[in-house]
């Protein structure tokens, strides 16, 4: 058990995808640019990984050693077309923002990279707790640089203006302001929490 | 691994993926075919109330490849609401322009954009931007952004996108005039 919850935190904290990994930067960099678009990225995400890896690690022991990268993809697959379906029904204005990036989940490496690390040798609920970390760690990567490039770039936080109207530093919501506040993030990222 | 890579192992597991794979999808489509119909029905529904004088019934074609609706009180059309597209800054801008019977725009909505968030994305959110196409004569205003010498107030440091915006209204204004001559010869 307590073993279980040690998944879920080493995906924050020790093995967060965004600050220690650095994977997955195409749509860290590109949703990011508002909080709520960082949020709903990391949970569309999340919710794949956490799926994908239990589907993964279940049928691991059954595919060949050269067929496994077309096999997890087409699981992988699988999942995100399913969450575009359902953001496309169930939340349109959402899906419209994430638009193409939603597709692109299929490529993150994030997700390919705990299906072959992890996944694959482990059990089920094993790799639904990694996933979930992972995911977690994602989820609040992309929140609060999503957050930080907003209240910077839009003088706004969670689309709650607190400058009256007013521009922010523009820069920020573009992609040069994208990787100052990822490298800043990361600095303090890894001075504050890594090492405990 | 457990599993041998031999061609018949390959062929089988590949072919189960798959098959599941694509069952859960079909199912997923059919289930969700309705609610995703029903939203983007919504979103036009909306986006015609939001930019014709009220109706009772909405009618739709496509001219030239243009898709616009015709809003009717019975008998009498109240205005047309038209479809235009154009390339803004960050991609495709499409807007839905509605056009009072007198030949005037009466209000405009943006159907949907790449435009860069806390700059051109503001034209979905710019009031002094948004409500200046609001009852615009195009007899008496040049479409065009001031810069260019017309007589449209761009977003701060969005001109690009301001000029897709003014560039779509005319582009569907046009659409309407050609509208109006296909009912003037009928």
């Amino acid at each position: 058990m307590s073993n279980r919850f040690k998944l879920i935190t080493d995906g924050l904290v020790k093995n967060n995808p965004t600050f220690v990994l650095i994977l997955g930067m195409c749509p860290t960099l590109a949703t990011t640019t508002s909080a709520i678009n960082g949020l709903s990225m990391g949970l569309a995400t999340l919710f794949v990984l956490v799926l994908s890896n239990m589907a993964i690690s279940a049928i691991a022991p059954v595919v060949p050693d050269k067929v496994h990268i077309p096999a997890y993809i087409v699981v992988i697959a699988t999942f995100v077309t399913l969450v575009q379906f359902l953001m496309q029904a169930y939340t349109p204005a959402m899906y419209e923002t994430l638009g193409l990036f939603i597709p692109l989940i299929v490529v993150n490496c994030i997700i390919l990279g705990r299906a072959e690390a992890f996944a694959s040798k482990h059990g089920v609920l094993d790799s639904a707790c990694d996933g979930l970390g992972v995911g977690l760690g994602f989820t609040c990567s992309l929140t609060v640089l999503g957050a930080v490039r907003e209240m910077l770039g839009s003088g706004s936080i969670f689309g709650w203006n607190f400058l009256g109207g007013h521009d922010g530093m523009l820069a920020f919501v573009m992609a040069p302001g994208a990787f100052i506040c990822l490298g800043y993030l990361m600095v303090l990222f890894n001075k504050f929490l890594k090492k405990s | 691994m457990a599993v041998k890579s031999n061609l018949k192992n390959m062929v089988l597991c590949l072919t189960a993926v798959c098959l599941v794979c694509s069952a859960l999808l079909a199912g997923a489509y059919s289930l969700t075919k309705s609610p995703i119909e029903a939203a983007a029905k919504a979103k036009t529904e909306k986006s015609l109330s939001a930019v014709l004088p009220a109706f009772q019934t909405v009618e739709e074609s496509v001219m030239d490849g243009t898709r616009y609706y015709t809003a009717k009180n019975g008998n009498e059309t109240v205005g047309y609401a038209i479809e235009s597209g154009t390339i803004g800054f960050g991609g495709p801008l499409t807007l839905m322009v509605g056009i009072a019977s007198d030949g005037t725009v009466y209000n405009t909505s943006v159907l949907s954009h790449n435009e860069t968030p806390g700059l051109g994305a503001k034209c979905t959110s710019d009031k002094k931007f948004m409500d200046q196409w609001q009852g615009l004569d195009p007899a008496q205003k040049i479409l065009s952004v001031k810069k260019d010498g017309g007589d449209i107030d761009a977003i701060t440091a969005s001109t690009i996108t301001s000029r897709a915006y003014a560039r779509a209204v005319a582009g569907a204004l046009d659409v309407y005039k050609k509208i109006m001559e296909g009912e003037s010869h009928e």
